[in-house]
């Protein structure tokens, strides 16, 4: 079995898989009980200076659910730690004690002045954490007061504080961002002009859910209000990919690790992470879906994948995808592929012939000598991968690539292209 | 030779309301919610094309899944009136759950028929008025028969404004659907639930215990009316063919069913110790099915030829022997025994004789319209194998007369048939009568 111990910043964990800082980690006995299941290390519930945060007493949660009620996408309005910080210091202290051979990492979000961070840094990481994670992401409440992604959506504010942290702390120092920002990269950059060991993302995605059809208002709502709040699970891997693949592979950001969040709930997704750039992950709204139990599927999981791929480490998965991210621009425009269709997986449902009928490229037939049968028309393919997506059949419908004798050739050098450069 | 054991009470009352209950229980919302996520909402639907009504099946299933259920009762009635009671007794799996494509990677098709009635069970609970009338044509339509096929085209007419009155042979309304469907598939009276609902469409005169040819007539009928639509089913039952086939104790079928859905307390039902019911398809499984469910102690089904020629579905013959029934095949009926009462029925299997011992012998060999409605009202119509024949719009050989449901030749006998037959009918009749839906 391939070793699952994972080394960020010098930290080690049995695995590569951390509790975000999040209502799983807020105290504890919640972190015990995720150590007693296997996590290789949890992010405590963001500190925050005393007296504590109030947190609303209606809904702090809500979902969008399939049919069946599976959890797809969260919403959450919980604020960061709402005990005392003596309580917290003492609990992670404890828990350090009893998990020595686990990453325990504090998340912390202060006021914007230096003071404010030399008085408690040291007494936080008096705790004997391994890390702290500076939360400039939390896109609800806090940010209103002048923290979280309030500091994540300005550069210069994430260096300044970054280095703040830095001059106080003697451990590694992540800095969380938020992806309420339209380009990654600038704010990751500052982090590490500011000092910081790693970056930490995503952050939850400013979200309102939906309305509540009887009463028209937003919903969930506190006394008839709402407000909005931070949107995770499944339904945010994607954006958090981008984000991770975009630092990645920025030249300037290229350098600093990633601990990857976002959506994360099965080994894949881990893969995903491990493979785009990030050195660890860490999740969240999965574990608040199922409890902590799925750390066996994760560990498991992606044990057996790097056995499958002769990879005796998750180090040799990091960043194994990362040259094939490129910009649009870069990629080959003589390269054909087009659909085909296994007539003998096909069940006839004939969804890729509507949607490449009404929404592509009148690509796929509906009938075939008056048989009901769904065949690609080469011709008119342009192989955009609409069917294949929409096939409820696994593997019925695949991408093949079509041999030419162009040699390769991309957008910046094409004739269409104004731009073009000269070859 | 023994007494034949013929009595009541041969389950108590609560067992017997245990064995006529609902056969498929309503889905719950959540059932429905998961189930109607399976569909895929496949363009140009095979469902679709294989319901004899058209009903566009991924658009009710879409509906349901966005929690717009009178939207979904209303896609599923407006091509099925009756689309209730198609929910409940349509043999699904050789219709639109056939054809789901769920069937070719899975063997599991979308529950289609429980998503209906899902859909349209509380249109009929709330009377929700889900259809308007067209504007008043001042054209008057006759509908002879109040089952299935009459209450479609009758509905129809109404739709599109034509004043209706239909003539019910019976004491109770709605045909078949009242009489001929056995009891654990339309529980709580749901049969007269689904034809209050059609006729508060309005514009519908609904008469009961009109008989034609006894209280009224074809010819004046066509006189007094601007059209007239016949769906008066088949009152006859087809004959064994056997001598003493009038003997006490041989009794068809389709009048025990119509006893038994009539019956306030169906344990005061005589019900025979030995049955055999001779017969392959739905009457024959629905009286077999009963009859055990009511107490008799041996329920033979003997059908001459073998189970893929059966009519009835592979589910109702499953139905039939998990109900404790005994399926015979390639077996022919030969002799009657007994001499004042059935005792016994002798059938030939290959040259070898086979005896059943019978208190009764239910005969689901099919029906056929009456002799004396051939000879008489149904004279100058075109008749094949004694049915109506109709053409693609359901009109017969006489102008100004459509015909549907089991009445007509080329029929299946389906009540989803019979529904769409009488909406065939309607919107012909309402071209006919120079309307512009047609």
């Amino acid at each position: 079995m391939a070793d699952l111990i994972s080394e960020f910043l010098g930290i080690r964990s049995p695995n590569p898989f951390w509790l975000a800082s999040a209502p799983p980690t807020d105290k504890a006995y919640n972190v015990n009980r995720a150590f007693e299941a296997g996590w290789g290390g949890a992010v405590w519930k963001t500190l925050g200076e005393d007296p504590p945060i109030v947190n609303v007493s209606g809904p702090r949660y809500s979902a969008i659910h399939s049919n069946d009620r599976r959890v797809i996408g969260f919403n959450n309005i919980e604020l960061i730690t709402d005990r005392p910080l003596q309580t917290n210091l003492d609990e992670m202290r404890q828990i350090k004690r009893d998990w020595p051979d686990r990453a325990l990492v504090a998340s912390v979000m202060l006021p914007m002045n230096e003071e404010t961070w030399a008085k408690y840094v040291p007494m936080i990481e008096d705790t004997g954490a391994d890390a702290f994670e500076l939360n400039f992401g939390c896109p609800h409440g806090m940010s209103e007061r002048g923290m979280g992604a309030a500091v994540g959506q300005v550069p210069e504010y994430i260096q300044m504080v970054a280095e703040w942290c830095k001059k106080a702390a003697s451990i590694p120092v992540i800095v969380k961002l938020t992806p309420n920002v339209t380009n990654i990269v600038p704010p990751a950059k500052a982090a590490k002009d500011g000092g910081a060991d790693a970056v930490s993302l995503i952050n939850t995605i400013n979200s309102i859910m939906r309305v509540n059809y009887d009463t028209l208002t937003m919903f969930p709502t506190t006394d008839g209000m709402g407000t909005h709040g931070g949107y995770c699970g499944e339904a945010v891997k994607p954006i958090a990919l981008n984000m991770v693949a975009e630092i990645a592979r920025d030249h300037e950001t290229r350098d600093i690790p990633i601990s990857g969040i976002g959506g994360i709930s099965d080994w894949r997704d881990a893969v995903d992470f491990l493979a785009l750039g990030a050195s660890n992950v860490q999740v969240c709204t999965a574990v608040m879906v199922y409890g902590f139990k799925i750390i066996d599927d994760l560990t498991d999981g992606l044990s057996t994948f790097l056995d499958d791929k002769g990879m005796t480490s998750v180090a040799d998965l990091v960043g194994k995808a990362v040259p094939s991210v490129t910009d649009w621009q870069y990629l080959n425009l003589n390269y054909v592929e087009k659909a085909v269709i296994d007539q003998d997986l096909c069940i006839k449902c004939g969804r890729c012939h509507i949607v490449c009928e009404d929404t592509s490229h009148q690509a796929i037939t509906n009938s075939v000598n008056g048989e009901r049968r769904f065949e690609v028309i080469d011709e008119e393919c342009v192989g955009c991968n609409l069917c294949a997506s929409v096939c409820p059949v696994d593997s019925c419908i695949t991408m093949t690539q079509v041999p030419n004798d162009l040699a390769p050739g991309n957008w910046t050098e094409h004739p269409n292209n104004p731009m073009r450069k000269s070859k | 030779m023994p007494d034949p054991d013929i009595r009541p009470n041969r389950l108590d009352k609560a067992e017997i309301d245990k064995n006529f209950a609902d056969l498929h229980p309503p889905l719950s919302r959540s059932e429905a919610l998961i189930e109607a996520d399976r569909c895929y909402f496949c363009y140009d639907a095979p469902c679709t094309t294989a319901c004899p009504t058209g009903i566009d099946i991924p658009s009710f299933i879409q509906k349901i899944r966005s929690d717009n259920i009178r939207g979904s009762a209303h896609t599923i009635l407006s091509e099925n009136i009756m689309g209730g009671m198609c929910a409940r007794v349509c043999p699904t799996e050789v219709l639109c759950e056939e054809a789901c494509v769920r069937n070719t990677h899975e063997d599991k098709p979308v529950e289609i028929g429980l998503l209906q009635r899902y859909a349209t069970d509380p249109i009929f609970e709330d009377s929700t008025r889900l259809f308007e009338r067209a504007e008043a044509s001042t054209k008057r339509v006759a509908v002879v028969g109040g089952g299935p096929a009459g209450l479609s085209c009758a509905h129809r007419l109404a739709m599109l404004g034509h004043e209706v009155k239909v003539f019910n042979r019976d004491p109770r309304r709605g045909g078949l659907n009242e009489y001929g469907i056995a009891a654990y598939k339309a529980v709580d009276d749901f049969a007269q639930r689904e034809v209050d609902y059609i006729l508060s469409i309005g514009g519908i005169e609904y008469q009961d215990n009109v008989e034609l040819g006894r209280d009224v007539s074809l010819a004046s009928l066509r006189e007094d009316y601007d059209a007239v639509f016949v769906g008066i089913g088949l009152a006859a039952v087809n004959d064994l063919g056997l001598d003493k086939e009038d003997m006490p104790g041989v009794e068809n079928a389709t009048d025990y069913i119509a006893d038994l859905r009539q019956a306030e307390d169906k344990s005061t039902l005589p019900v025979g110790r030995n049955v055999v019911v001779i017969g392959g398809g739905m009457t024959a499984i629905d009286i077999a099915v009963q009859s055990k469910r009511l107490g008799a102690e041996r329920v033979d089904l003997v059908y001459r030829r073998g189970p893929e020629q059966m009519s009835a579905s592979k589910f109702e013959q499953r139905l039939a022997q998990t109900s404790g029934v005994t399926v015979h095949h390639w077996l022919h009926p030969k002799l009657l025994h007994g001499s004042d009462h059935v005792s016994a029925i002798e059938f030939d299997k290959d040259g070898q004789s086979v005896v059943l011992e019978a208190d009764v012998v239910f005969k689901a060999i099919g029906q056929k319209l009456a002799d004396e409605q051939l000879a008489n009202e149904l004279q100058g119509i075109e008749i094949l194998n004694g049915k109506i024949v109709v053409d693609g719009d359901q009109a017969t050989s006489l102008e100004g007369i459509w015909a549907g449901g089991d009445c007509v030749a080329g029929g299946d006998d389906l009540t989803v048939s019979a529904v769409q037959h009488g909406k065939i009918a309607a919107i012909a009749i309402d071209s006919y009568l120079g309307g512009e839906h047609g």
